[in-house]
């Protein structure tokens, strides 16, 4: 029998060809998805040639997703987003993704099925471990990986000591996945589950929807992680379903699996949760943060931008207006959440409170593009990353919040929550 | 290798949109991205320094997202070699894979003050501060990482492996 091991052991040893691994051990595995985007693939496929390989491994297995800088923001940006498109034609990529069918990466693939359970990814953005939320093992690499993963099919790994979160109770009104994992973070810091792997479980992540569990497993980077996972159950196979393009399998962590320290959160307890510049770990209930005035708000990104976020921004703006003094910005994440956006009436919703809704992008998120901040302007985003100069200006300030939190905000003109504003 | 430079010393959480801001990540040329090494930390960062030059941070340094971009300012700016009480995950994959080197040495850290004369033997982990005397040694790469910097970076290894 092999020794008791968690899920990411399991993928990991299946991957590597093993019965078993353990964490610490150096293993090379074989990979299911190799992902870039228009930043870092530019330098993936320059690492590529160097390789002299003259095709990637798997035309299928290659993700491409321009999604930072585009639609072109520059002209330089414009080359590197040509740079990849020329790759994926030479190449005969099946996954790259142009303006009109792209969307923000993390929220595209588990959409289009591209990434599935039990599945080995690496990608190099840092917020690849999204897909833990689908029962895979899927983390951030930088661009030389990807190109070597590109070439090869495999990567190395260390595997990964596990943490475990045991999420049990009811949530309270307007607290969802964005508050679970800000506090979390702000419980263990910004290193707290540095190398690890954080494995979240109990009663209330069981309850949750995909979207809010994907929101959770995107932000284990934010603790250091190098990745999240949540167990396959019936809401991941009913969001699976349908949408996977290979057969998919389950792993679950065993009963006796040694976990590094397992963490107890009581989810009656967590609060709308807001991260003050410049550390998603410097975290204080919303309630706590009505004295900050914002400039602008932004609801989207890889962490927020999905269809659930958007039913949420639209429920609290419904009938209402953003204040005079701000600048509201809703990014649907792809395409198909902008499409049902408008099918259910959300982007009218918006538009009528005076927002300005975008074409998909990860833009403001990283201060790219789309809604860049001012010396001294501070911001409310539903995104995942507060440090200095991220969205603009070094002086800049960015608030991560839900997007229940950051609409209120947005109708307020100060940070709040929805149960604050005037019916 | 052996390296021997000015310490310009950091602290903790130093991330990578503060090694080399987003704005611009729109070119991945070296000599273009040591312009802007640490700017949104230090503005003086770039003007100060010179080729050899050591980074020295406390916990957790490089966190944040996976551009590769960073070790490649830092690198391209001229500095020969980052210690750090701990590094974040994948700025600990990407300066291996791409030849920046970087101990980890929490004891020296402490023990090196910004504008040290530091000088660093990579080969065996020693690291001295010239200016107090004082001698450190960090911890080991793991042989099989030790393997893919000797090969010259993880490319080289892989065109090695796929290649012969």
């Amino acid at each position: 029998m092999p020794r008791p091991m968690t899920i990411t052991e399991k993928i990991l040893a299946a991957h590597a060809g093993a019965d078993e691994v353990e964490p610490g051990q150096l293993i090379e595995c074989s990979l299911d998805i190799v992902l870039a985007n228009d930043v870092t693939a530019p330098i993936a496929i320059k690492e590529f040639r160097k390789i002299g390989v003259k095709r990637v491994w798997d035309r299928e297995r290659v993700a491409l997703v321009p999604d930072h800088y585009t639609p072109n923001k520059d002209i330089l940006s414009a080359e590197q987003a040509k740079m990849v498109r020329d790759f994926a034609r030479e190449q005969g990529i099946t996954h790259y993704y142009e303006i009109g069918c792209m969307g923000v990466e993390h929220a595209l693939l588990p959409e289009q099925g591209v990434v599935g359970p039990g599945d080995v990814i690496i990608g190099a953005d840092s917020h690849t471990c999204t897909y833990g939320a689908l029962g895979a093992f899927s983390t951030g690499v930088g661009s030389t990986d990807a190109a070597v993963g590109m070439a090869t099919g495999e990567a190395w790994f260390k595997v990964p000591q596990s943490l475990k979160f045991v999420v049990n109770g009811e949530l309270g009104p307007w607290v969802c996945g964005k508050d679970i994992i800000l506090h979390i973070i702000g419980m263990i810091g910004v290193d707290g589950a540095l190398y690890q792997s954080m494995e979240f479980t109990g009663s209330t992540i069981s309850a949750l929807g995909m979207d809010d569990r994907l929101t959770i497993c995107n932000m284990a980077i934010e603790a250091g992680g190098k990745s999240g996972i949540i167990a396959v159950d019936d809401v991941t196979r009913e969001y699976v379903r349908g949408r996977a393009e290979r057969e998919w399998t389950e792993y679950f962590s065993d009963p006796d699996a040694v976990y590094a320290r397992v963490y107890e959160i009581d989810a009656s307890a967590i609060e709308p949760t807001v991260a003050f510049p410049h550390l998603p770990s410097n975290t204080r209930p919303a309630r706590e943060a009505c004295d900050v005035w914002v400039d602008q708000v932004v609801i989207g990104s890889c962490t927020n931008g999905r269809m659930e976020d958007m039913r949420i921004a639209a429920e609290v703006l419904r009938g209402r207006k953003v204040h005079e003094r701000v600048r509201l910005i809703v990014i649907p994440a792809t395409q198909e959440v902008f499409r049902a956006c408008m099918h259910e009436g959300l982007t009218d919703v918006f538009l009528d409170a005076g927002a300005a809704v975008s074409t998909p992008t990860c833009g403001p998120c990283l201060g790219g593009h789309m809604g860049i901040l001012a010396a001294g302007e501070r911001a409310v985003a539903t995104t995942n990353r507060n440090f200095v100069g991220r969205m603009g200006d070094p002086t800049s300030e960015v608030y991560l919040s839900s997007p229940a939190v950051a609409a209120a905000t947005a109708v307020a003109g100060h940070i709040a929550l929805p149960d604050d504003l005037s019916a | 290798m052996k390296f021997t430079g000015t310490a310009h010393r950091y602290g903790r959480d130093i991330d990578t949109d503060v090694i080399i801001p987003a704005r611009y990540l729109n070119t991945s040329d070296p000599a273009e991205l040591a312009k802007h090494c640490l700017e949104d930390l230090d503005a003086g960062f770039v003007g100060k320094v010179q080729a050899g030059d050591i980074l020295v941070a406390e916990e957790n340094f490089g966190c944040g997202s996976s551009r590769e971009h960073a070790p490649i300012s830092i690198k391209a700016a001229g500095v020969s070699v980052v210690i750090a009480k701990s590094f974040a995950r994948i700025f600990y994959r990407n300066s291996i894979n791409t030849g920046l080197p970087i101990m980890e040495a929490p004891d020296a850290v402490d023990g090196i003050r910004d504008g040290d004369k530091v000088s660093v033997d990579a080969d065996t982990g020693t690291i001295t501060n010239e200016t107090t005397g004082q001698v450190w040694q960090a911890q080991a790469l793991p042989p099989f990482v030790r393997e893919i910097v000797e090969a010259g970076g993880l490319i080289e290894r892989t065109k090695a492996r796929l290649v012969c």
